[in-house]
């Protein structure tokens, strides 16, 4: 009796001393799970989150300081794909699910001052001075950063158009009988 | 004229339905049920009619419990089936309360408290038969001989109530079945060799004369219903096929080795439930696997299991529990018997091109 | 021929007896048409007519956008009236870009591409710009360009042009009615697509619930040794393309390739016909045969139709409906499209109208699933359905990727089968446009990412320039005017 217990607290002492030693001496140096949380990321440095950029964003989630629906142009999928990561239930309650954007150049009312065009950290804005601006649609991410910058209200946000190429079938309604 | 978009292809349907499956499943058993009523006379038929009606009854009762449509889902014919298939497996002379506690644990414990249609993990009437015969194993297992409708000895329709509403079993009428016979002489040390010539003979099995619930009689009857539902292409002939022959080969093999220990693999066939259980309770859609070659592991596994617990278990009969047994490993057969993808290797891989290697 | 079994498969009702009896019709000229931009896989079209232009038949009025495109003529002569938005013949019932003619009734043609006098003599890439110039698409309802599938033979080592004949589909019989009635035209397009794609041998798959059509074909190809007409077994969905080459040759396509990559190019029996004509003829593609049938459909029958044709009209060309259909089908019942309204043209891949009654549609509520394991065994495509759907219910659209979602090929057979009135294939389209739509969402987000990092490179950079020049800058004035800098230094 005496010598099991004796023997498993040995046991324990001996492995729990090991595992702590492994833990401070083979430490990954950078944080991984901050890494995978950037991948999940834009990418776009749009700083929609309140945070400089996606890196700082990323180490913010990692460290638990910031929801998963910080980033608006991620969406739901990016807000999923980080609550599965991190393990955590996200709530969508509070997340407005918008559809896609992308801005819009009103060309009546732009006087071709490329504040717009310094603005955007993706290039989606083509034009130079006194010349129209337009925006790339396939690359703008609806950061809305050009919106508040341009001296006319020029630009303004549009939902990404559905056509019969991107269209799909809605999910078939729930499978429960109907009642006759 | 308004058009409707709301729905995708096909616009066509074919002429199937769950009810039809399930009045073909009916009609298919009825057969049997009825030379069986006729067999044990009026104490059957009251116990078939408070069974079933049990079985609609709870069903209801769930259903508008969970705040379901009741006359549309009662009118699938599910719970009349299972109801059906649970008197098919309960001593003929039982009393009435074994019928409606069976029924209770059947549509109540073991489909709806799953989910209701579709979604139960286990046959709901081997659950019902099951717990009846763990919990009252005398009652369960009170055979009695044939007594055919309108013959001598038959009890009248009073007497018929006696023995259902008032529990008035004639002692001098119960008798053993083939299979509990068996295992009863073995353990009192009397080999199967001896046994055997104590039981009736194959023909008589075949036919159905002789004692054993109403499903376990008349092997031939029930085959004919199989074959119905197998010409109908409402059960194919992997599970039957493949529980039956795994049966007898099990019992060819081991009586072949030991004849004083292991009945023959013919009297494993033709005794118990060997033909209901492989035609009507495996088969099971909800409970069995859905692709061919899942079936055919699940029949195996409940062949094996059958001939397992009739030889070493306590229990004479044991294809309730081996059904109920492969029930549980459903879902992991399911998982490893899925069908090569059109295109794939069994692993999912896309084929490899020729040339490739 | 020995033929190969393949796996799964339904028997509907053919149904295809009210039409497949009647010799094919010709529409007279409707009062408009209105020919979509895109009735093709690929990029749409690029107008290049405008509103007031005078037309001929068969000129080019818009012109096919990049590598996987079809240019659009049109089917008469007259007016353009509009180029403007109108609802697609799309289960979306969304715009699209259309150009609206107005026929001036004389019909008359514009100067057409030289007939290519000797096409056996020709080379592999005339004949194929000949189709893609035509605006010729797969006419058996998927309408990819066909000029792209005639490019095949230069990559990929082929064996056999195999002409599909089958129409599995449930009531559709243009495909039937073409080849017993024009079967020599059919068999000369399958010889000129063979010798651009350098076929040594022609197949003819046919099913044999269509004896006419296999015996107009094989007297039609009998003088030719490397045509052969094979009656293949009547199961649907023997029609799919994968499906009909394993039936054949007995070869399985693998995922996520092409029947070319086994040496098999499949092409429409209407489609020979279209490549023929403009081979023949340098007739553009500007009509086909549509089957306008159904039980709501008073005379139904096939009709010989211009692209651009208000199915309207169509409908009452055919003598209106004989009771109000409860569904509108574009194409057969099984693989079909539901028609978001009657005042949609008629584009190439338009096999069939079908105005169904109630009795023929079975539609019945959806109940719950028994398990009973009948959509894995008819499965053509060895999925497992019933675990599929359960999974996309519930949105895990990642397991349903991971059980081959992907490979379903939306034949229908499941849902037609599910005693439960299941909208199987429902679920899997849903999922599949999903899952699509992640995909579009990833490689956009890739993109944006890119386009980011270049941004930010791009604005190093010019930072970096900028100080160079500024030292730069310095060192030049420190050179011209040392003493100034000596002082500063000092």
């Amino acid at each position: 009796m005496l010598l099991a217990v004796g023997s498993l607290a040995v046991m324990g002492v001996a492995l729990g001393g090991i595992l702590g030693a492994a833990a401070r001496f083979l430490a990954v140096e950078e944080n991984p799970l901050e890494e995978e949380l950037k991948a999940m990321l834009p990418g776009s440095q749009c700083g929609q989150c309140g945070f400089v950029g996606c890196g700082q964003a990323a180490a913010a989630l990692a460290r638990g300081e910031a929801p998963v629906t910080l980033c608006p142009p991620g969406g739901k999928a990016v807000v999923e794909a980080l609550a599965k990561k991190l393990g955590v239930t996200a709530d969508l309650s509070e997340h407005e699910e918008k559809l896609p954007e992308h801005a819009y150049i009103i060309e009546d009312l732009c006087i071709g001052c490329t504040r717009c065009i310094r603005e955007c950290s993706v290039d989606a804005i083509l034009g130079a001075n006194k010349l129209m601006h337009a925006v790339i649609t396939d690359v703008c991410h609806g950061c809305k950063k050009c919106v508040p910058v341009c001296p006319t209200d020029a630009i303004i946000m549009k939902p990404i158009e559905v056509t019969v190429g991107t269209w799909h079938w809605s999910k078939p309604e729930a499978a429960q009988p109907v009642v006759h | 004229m308004s058009i409707v978009t709301s729905k995708s292809g096909p616009f066509t349907h074919a002429a199937s339905s769950v009810q039809k499956t399930m009045t073909l499943v009916l009609l298919a058993l009825a057969p049997a049920t009825l030379f069986n009523l006729y067999l044990f006379g009026w104490p059957a038929i009251l116990l078939f009619i408070v069974t079933v009606g049990a079985c609609v009854a709870v069903e209801a009762g769930a259903l508008s419990l969970g705040g379901r449509p009741v006359k549309s889902t009662l009118l699938d014919g599910s719970a009349v089936l299972t109801g059906w298939l649970l008197v098919m497996s309960l001593p003929p002379w039982a009393p009435w309360w074994v019928g409606v506690l069976a029924a209770v644990f059947a549509v109540g414990l073991a489909k709806h408290a799953f989910g209701g249609i579709g979604q139960n993990v286990f046959n709901p009437a081997m659950v019902g038969r099951t717990v009846l015969l763990i919990s009252f194993p005398v009652v369960m297992t009170a055979w009695v001989a044939p007594h055919p409708l309108f013959s001598a000895d038959a009890p009248s329709l009073m007497d018929a109530f006696s023995i259902t509403f008032g529990g008035n079993m004639p002692d001098a009428m119960s008798a053993a079945s083939a299979l509990g016979h068996v295992k009863t002489e073995l353990s009192r040390g009397i080999p199967v060799s001896e046994s055997m010539a104590q039981v009736p003979n194959l023909f008589d099995m075949a036919v159905g004369y002789r004692a054993g619930s109403m499903g376990e009689t008349s092997a031939l009857l029930i085959l004919a219903g199989g074959l119905f539902l197998m010409a109908r292409k409402v059960i194919s002939w992997h599970i039957p096929f493949t529980l039956m022959a795994t049966v007898f080969l099990m019992g060819t093999l081991f009586n072949a080795v030991n004849p004083e220990r292991f009945a023959s693999g013919l009297f494993h066939l033709m005794s118990g439930a060997t033909f209901l259980g492989a035609f009507f309770i495996a088969t099971d859609y909800v409970t069995s696997p859905v692709s061919k070659l899942g079936q055919i592991v699940f029949a195996v596994g409940c062949g094996i299991m059958v001939w397992i617990i009739r030889t070493f278990a306590g229990y004479p009969e044991g294809m309730a529990f081996a059904v109920l047994f492969m029930n549980a490993l459903t879902p992991i057969i399911d998982q490893y018997t899925r069908p090569r993808l059109f295109g794939r290797t069994r692993k999912g891989e896309p084929l490899p091109l020729k040339g490739d290697n | 021929m020995k033929l190969f079994p393949i796996r799964g498969g339904i028997h509907p009702d053919y149904r295809k007896e009210t039409t497949c009896e009647k010799a094919i019709v010709a529409m007279p000229m409707p009062s408009a048409l209105h020919i979509p931009l895109q009735q093709h896989i690929g990029a749409p079209a690029e107008a290049l007519v405008k509103a007031g232009d005078t037309v001929k038949k068969g000129q080019l009025i818009a012109r096919s956008q990049g590598a996987i495109s079809a240019p659009q003529h049109a089917p008469t002569s007259g007016t353009v009236v509009a180029v403007t938005d109108e609802t697609a013949p799309h289960p979306s019932g969304l715009p699209q870009a259309t150009i609206v003619i107005e026929p001036d009734g004389k019909d008359e043609w514009a100067e057409l591409p030289a007939p290519i006098a000797d096409p056996f003599a020709a080379d592999a890439q005339t004949i194929a710009n000949r189709v893609a110039e035509s605006g010729i698409v797969g006419m058996g309802g998927a309408a990819f360009p066909s000029a792209v599938k005639l490019n095949l033979g230069s990559r990929h080592k082929l064996d056999t042009l195999l002409l599909n004949g089958a129409e599995c589909e449930p009531y559709l019989s243009c495909d039937d009615r073409v080849m017993r009635e024009h079967a020599d035209e059919v068999i000369d397009g399958a010889r000129i697509m063979a010798h651009a794609l350098g076929t040594p041998n022609i197949v003819i798959g046919i099913e044999q619930n269509k004896p006419q059509a296999i015996e107009a074909m094989t007297k039609a190809a009998a003088t030719f040794s490397n045509v052969t007409v094979v009656g293949v077994p009547v199961q649907y969905p023997m029609g799919s393309e994968r499906h009909l080459v394993q039936a054949i040759t007995g070869r399985e396509t693998p995922a996520r390739k092409l029947t070319a990559d086994i040496g098999v190019v499949v092409h429409n029996v209407a489609t020979a016909r279209a490549v023929q004509q403009a081979v023949r003829f340098g007739r553009p593609l500007l009509g086909r045969v549509v089957t306008v049938g159904g039980g709501a459909m008073r005379e139904p029958m096939n009709v010989d139709t211009l692209v651009g044709t208000r199915v309207s009209d169509l409908i009452n060309f055919c003598g209106g409906f004989a009771s109000q259909p409860a569904r509108m089908v574009n194409g057969g019942p099984m693989m079909g499209q539901p028609l978001p309204s009657l005042e949609v043209p008629v584009v190439k891949g338009m096999s069939g109208i079908l105005a169904l009654t109630a009795a023929e549609t079975n539609e019945h509520p959806v109940q719950a699933c028994i398990r009973c394991g009948t959509c894995v065994t008819i499965c053509p495509c060895g999925l497992v359905p019933v675990e599929m759907a359960a999974f996309i219910r519930k949105d895990h659209l990642d397991v349903a990727a991971k059980l081959g979602v992907m490979d379903c090929v939306s034949c229908g057979s499941c849902s037609w089968i599910c005693p439960s009135h299941i909208p199987l294939v429902h679920y899997f389209n849903y999922a599949k446009g999903m899952l699509n739509a992640q995909d579009r969402e990833k490689r956009k987000n890739d993109r944006v990412k890119t386009a980011s990092e270049a941004h930010t490179l791009r604005l190093e950079k010019a930072a970096e320039a900028k100080r160079a020049a500024d030292a730069a800058r310095k060192a030049a004035l420190n050179k011209s005017t040392p003493a100034t800098s000596e002082e500063a230094s000092a």
